[in-house]
């Protein structure tokens, strides 16, 4: 990715101003004493209170969490003596069918997500780079959505999503003339996995727009000059200079989605809860039924845990796509 | 020769009717994806019935019944009581008597407001300052392992929030955490500040050494100098990462949901209960949804020049 100035030259000039007014009024006599902390205790003394929150808050309980999946600990009975049974849970988890099916519903919903909103988020990023008139207005609405709460956003894509009354069953049926009660999104087992994908390309589809957007804006104008001074068709040029070029940004922003949609919970549970029967029910909200309302504390710590190494390979694998990208 | 110059003017500058054909797609795409949140905008000003008529009504005479649903509860009473009353107080009074109901108290939507309030800006004060300071530090100091450090920062913010959420709970219940807006204040910091160390570390960069090594030169310390020299060179970057912080606060759900019940309970927990005589108050919660999501959409235009940056920890700068 190529750097840009970080600041306009006039702000510059501004900063050296600050600067020199910042040196000018330090008296002459302390100018070249060095007092105060050395750098190596400020470093230290800046970093630890960070670190030592996110250890008490996150790797702490993360510690406890993996002491918990080999306990039989249930938070509904915390004075039951706890007794050790080993790999008990991972085993029951890697053989339940539960799981398997929840597995199978995240990668669905996944998989379908990120094919959706990269291809409709694509095709935007570059209509929006042909600089239309008013691109930057148009831009910043079609922004909004992926701001929003999930949760809330789930929760009024349920009045959307009522048969009868909803806005979504009268808008298709006034383009394909089914009656607007005759299907439901969120109470039919083959369309409520459909309809958690709506919503989210909906709600994501212009994160993947504007991180393709700053690819495209990367690819240098000379580049495609030279290919049309070579005469290379548009089909051409799209083909080998527009999509390599971009690609870098295209897989960050489709591990990004990965990662968030793997642990999807907020928009799914208020949209369908998991139902009909187990159909939208994503890995978290298994998990989340499992440590809060069977109790089952010890299994889900296990399965957590599962999720957590999962979702850590992901952001590794990320991590290294990133570099890639900054190398550009 | 003039052929090859309009040919590569065509390059950099897109064709009019290209322009205009990507012009009509892309603003056809932005109406239609701004039809959902017109319809919940409308509905709050919709009355229960016309709320649920169908076909949907897209035409409709407004009435405050759903934002006066959602500020007050309310309890059905007999005709004779209600013309006992008097003349009715206000326009929510007229509209709840036509129901044959009276106006009991107000509801919670103020409260957990106020909640998600307090939560958002004590936990965005808290994760900017720590971020702010640890930045700095991983900018400008060789810190041992700083790269696997910073790996470890922004790790914590890939773990599920269920998965956190257990073992919280469980601690929280030890420490007399629970549905407290301290412990949430403490959980979501520790969730920003990853977001604030990696966006800050960025915009820190981006501020030239220089200008600490001259104040330093003339005589300040390191600490002066970061407070009085870098502290406002960074202000813009600040100023966005904190906005960053505050909307996930605001937005968040899944910690919300399991750790607070009642006193600590955030707004994106409590607007899906909001529920009428006979299933949900939809006008109610449209309005509630409406008041809830003003914020984030000034916040987004505010921020629209930053938002790239934001939603990817900083590795893509424009």
């Amino acid at each position: 990715m190529q750097e840009t100035p970080v600041f306009p030259a006039s702000q510059n000039a501004n900063n050296y101003a600050i600067a020199n007014r910042a040196a000018a009024a330090t008296p002459t006599g302390v100018s070249k004493a060095v007092r105060g902390l050395s750098d190596r205790s400020i470093a230290w003394l800046f970093v630890a209170p960070t670190m030592i929150l996110l250890l008490a808050i996150n790797i702490f309980p993360l510690i406890w969490t993996v002491y918990l999946s080999f306990t039989n600990y249930a938070s509904n009975r915390p004075n039951r003596p706890v007794i050790n049974v080993g790999l008990k849970w991972y085993r029951d988890i890697l053989s339940s069918p539960e799981i398997w099916t929840a597995m199978q519903a995240t990668a669905h919903f996944v998989f379908w997500t990120i094919l959706f909103q990269t291809l409709i988020g694509f095709s935007l990023a570059y209509l929006v780079d042909r600089k239309f008139r008013g691109h930057a207005f148009w831009t910043t609405i079609i922004l909004i959505p992926m701001m929003l709460s999930p949760a809330v956003v789930g929760n009024f894509w349920k009045f959307l999503y009522q048969p009868q009354i909803g806005l979504f069953n009268y808008v298709v049926s006034f383009f394909t003339g089914l009656p607007p009660s005759s299907f439901e999104m969120l109470g039919s087992v083959t369309l409520a996995p459909w309809a958690i994908i709506i919503v989210d390309t909906w709600m994501w589809t212009p994160y993947v727009m504007l991180i393709c957007l700053a690819g495209l804006r990367s690819i240098p104008d000379y580049i495609l000059e030279a290919a049309e001074v070579d005469r290379a068709s548009r089909w051409r040029q799209f083909w080998s200079i527009t999509l390599p070029m971009a690609l870098p940004f295209i897989m960050l922003a489709v591990l990004f989605r990965g990662i968030e949609n793997f642990k999807m919970f907020d928009m799914v549970m208020l949209l369908t809860g998991g139902g009909p029967g187990s159909t939208t029910e994503l890995a978290s909200i298994t998990l989340k039924r499992a440590a809060f309302e069977a109790y089952r504390t010890g299994y889900s710590s296990a399965f957590a845990i599962i999720l957590f190494v999962v979702v850590f390979g992901l952001a590794n694998v990320y991590v290294k796509a990133l570099n890639k990208v900054k190398q550009r | 020769m003039s052929g090859a110059s309009t040919t590569a003017h065509s390059v950099v500058e897109p064709s009019a009717t290209s322009k205009r054909v990507a012009g009509f797609f892309v603003i056809l795409y932005a109406l239609i994806s701004m039809a959902p949140l017109a319809w919940i905008f409308a509905t709050g000003w919709k009355t229960p019935p016309d709320s649920i008529s169908y076909p949907p009504k897209v035409v409709f005479d407004p009435s405050l019944e759903g934002y006066c649903n959602l500020f007050t509860t309310r309890t059905r009473q007999t005709n004779e009581y209600i013309e006992a009353l008097g003349p009715p107080q206000g326009a929510c009074d007229e509209v709840t008597r036509r129901r044959e109901m009276v106006i009991a108290g107000q509801s919670n939507y103020v409260p957990r407001f106020i909640n998600s309030l307090i939560i958002a800006f004590g936990s965005t004060f808290l994760a900017v300052s720590l971020g702010v300071f640890s930045a700095y530090a991983f900018s400008r100091f060789k810190i041992p392992l700083a790269d696997d450090l910073l790996f470890f920062i922004l790790s914590t913010r890939m773990m599920p929030p269920i998965a956190v959420a257990i073992p919280i709970y469980l601690m929280y219940r030890e420490l007399g955490l629970s549905d407290s807006a301290l412990g949430m204040i403490l959980l979501y910091t520790a969730v920003n500040v990853s977001l604030a160390v990696w966006l800050l570390k960025g915009f820190i960069d981006e501020i030239p050494r220089e200008y600490e090594e001259a104040a330093m030169i003339d005589g300040y310390t390191r600490l002066h100098a970061f407070f009085k020299v870098v502290l406002p060179q960074a202000a813009t970057g600040i100023a966005a990462t904190a906005i960053f912080c505050m909307i996930f606060a605001w937005n968040e759900y899944a910690f919300a949901v399991l750790l607070t019940s009642g006193e600590a309970q955030t707004a994106p927990p409590f607007i899906p209960t909001i529920i009428g005589e006979g299933g949900m108050d939809w006008p109610a919660v449209g309005a509630g949804t409406t008041l809830f999501l003003i914020p984030i959409v000034v916040f987004t235009i505010v921020l629209r020049k930053h938002l790239l940056r934001g939603i990817t920890f900083g590795a893509v700068r424009k």
